[in-house]
């Protein structure tokens, strides 16, 4: 905890009462990503920076990477391996700096080329983790996964060694975006960040994304920050709430509304960051003004909320979060060889991931009340803890109706929102 | 729904679906499984970021009724060009039933040109993720041979 880095501003910011905003942000065009870079800076919040990469370095396609940037073929984000390194420091000169950290996302489930690559440039802040970018993401073994994120940590850690801080966030609070109860994000994200720790990184953000239902989020969010105030002593953390990762509202004014409480949330919950998204969401990827509206929304909503997070271990979140953890941390000394057996025993499963290493015995559904819950648990250690109650057969109507439950919440016109609603502009 | 990740039905063919090369969206797929299953399709999926030799590896080892390759991250033509042209160099797959469809361009959706170059490229169908493309895909499968529905 050297005072400096990304970790040290968002605590600063965070002391002095404002939340950190931040957009998900990546062009494959040096000058555009510059514009966003400066245009996300000069944004009326308090912001850092993303530089958000695209697909193929994301999975290790270097060739298509290359292959892109030579011809001049836009891509989905910005390709930091493939550029050169003289461009990509053009592309923050005079901008990434202690005053406006910038942060490399990515997606990768063997990240090393990324962590080099933005290493070489002088950036030190990243995201991902073993599970959260290999189970949900592609087709990497978890084994395989696990020993890349090791040598990853440890290769962001060595930036440490010249007085830098480097900082990993969890993706963990994330998984597959929706339909995940919150306490298997909350324990995904929370292994993760003890993972970044167990090798050699000091300053960690654990994520968590919105999901369904405000309280049940509080909730969640709350035993998220007791679960690290107890397993990550000596550690400078913080918690980053993502807006809605699944299915957006179409409309601007369930969009705003949506982004709104996202921000309540973060405050609220006494969280310190807060990633956007955007009227365009649920169209395409977002242009750089949508991005900043988007962030002045949220710092404008953010100003307004106040600080009142939530006893955090009477809940049935918390409940089954910290049964989760428990169960996981008692298989192995080494969290990796943990994480593995946790999900070879079903332990942890992710309901509807696809990958062949995710048991994929567990089912979820939204209630009546919006809440999140097990329709099955499969073999986790939720026997007792968790309120099962099967469900009827998934049918394709019916998961696109839960996939679009929030959008439809959101979208759908209420006279009583409508009379208190904020501007749909900042 | 079936157990993950195949459904079984043995003895005849199934549809493969699979992601682009570079695209980790899972819920596009998980829809497409439960939907091919209630229209009488067994389904083998294989997840997301699909590399080509992964699909063609399947595609000789399970003969499929039809390949759907489905995308939403923006990669979809270029993702979607490649596979198509690798799998139809291979000459015992020059003639399986493949379709494309999601969102498939960085700015939303295919242009015209971008859906012709596609269908030149081996393709059978292209669709956009509206509930349009959602009705010709059905029309499509309606004309694949089924299993009895129990």
């Amino acid at each position: 905890m050297t005072g400096v880095g990304f970790g040290a501003f968002v605590r600063r910011a965070h002391d002095a009462g404002r939340l950190v905003v931040q957009p998900r942000m990546g062009m494959s065009s040096p000058e555009r990503m510059r514009a966003g870079l400066l245009a996300t800076r000069n944004a009326t919040a308090t912001t850092v920076g993303t530089i958000t990469l695209d697909s193929y370095t994301r999975v290790g396609d270097l060739e298509s990477a290359e292959l892109a940037v030579l011809e001049g073929v836009a891509l989905n984000g910005y390709p930091i391996v493939s550029h050169d390194r003289a461009t990509t420091l053009r592309v923050l000169d005079g901008i990434h700096g202690p005053g406006f950290p910038v942060q490399v996302r990515h997606g990768s489930a063997a990240p090393q080329h990324i962590f080099r690559a933005l290493t070489a440039v002088g950036l030190d802040a990243s995201e991902g983790g073993p599970v959260s970018y290999c189970l949900p993401y592609g087709r990497v073994p978890l084994r395989e996964s696990v020993a890349h994120w090791a040598a990853s940590c440890r290769l962001l850690a060595t930036v440490g060694e010249s007085g830098a801080e480097p900082h990993l966030e969890t993706f963990g609070g994330c998984v597959l975006g929706q339909l995940c109860p919150p306490s298997l994000l909350v324990a995904v994200s929370l292994l993760e960040a003890l993972f970044f720790r167990r090798h050699g990184i000091r300053s960690i953000s654990v994520s968590y994304a919105q999901q369904t239902d405000p309280g049940q989020d509080a909730e969640a969010v709350a035993a998220l920050r007791r679960l690290c105030a107890r397993h990550l002593p000596d550690t400078e953390w913080h918690v980053v709430v993502y807006a809605y990762m699944g299915l957006y509202p179409e409309t601007e004014e369930g969009a705003y509304r949506l982004l709104g409480k996202a921000a309540e949330l973060a405050v609220a919950s006494g969280s310190e960051r807060l990633i956007v998204k955007t009227v365009a969401e649920s169209r395409r990827i977002p242009t750089v003004a949508e991005n900043v509206a988007a962030l002045e929304y949220a710092a404008a909503v953010a100003g307004r909320t106040p600080r009142a997070p939530l006893e955090a271990t009477g809940t049935q979140t918390y409940a089954e979060a910290s049964a989760l953890v428990d169960a996981v941390l008692e298989l192995d000394d080494d969290l990796g060889t943990a994480l593995l057996k946790a999900f070879a025993e079903g332990r942890l499963d992710v309901p509807y991931c696809l990958h062949p290493d995710n048991a994929g015995f567990s089912r979820s559904y939204i209630d009546a009340d919006g809440r999140l819950r097990w329709a099955d648990i499969g073999k986790m250690p939720l026997n007792g803890i968790a309120d099962v109650r099967p469900a009827q057969a998934v049918t394709s109507a019916g998961l696109l109706e839960s996939l679009s439950y929030v959008r439809r919440s959101y979208d759908r016109y209420d006279p009583e929102d409508t009379r208190s609603a904020e501007p749909a502009r900042p | 729904m079936s157990p993950f990740p195949t459904s079984p039905a043995p003895g005849d063919q199934p549809v493969l679906v699979a992601g682009g090369i570079s695209d980790s969206h899972t819920w596009n797929l998980v829809y497409l499984q439960l939907l091919l299953e209630e229209h009488g399709q067994r389904v083998v999926n294989l997840g997301p970021c699909v590399p080509e030799e992964l699909l063609i590896t399947e595609a000789l080892a399970h003969r499929p009724a039809l390949i759907v390759v489905s995308s939403v991250n923006g990669h979809g033509y270029h993702d979607g060009m490649r596979t198509i042209t690798r799998l139809r160099e291979h000459p015992e797959l020059t003639a399986v039933p493949a379709v494309i469809g999601g969102k498939l361009g960085i700015a939303g959706p295919c242009g015209d040109d971008e859906v012709a170059a596609l269908r030149a490229a081996g393709y059978d169908a292209v669709f956009d993720d509206s509930a349009e493309g959602v009705d010709a895909f059905l029309r499509m499968l309606a004309t694949l041979p089924q299993r009895a529905l129990v």
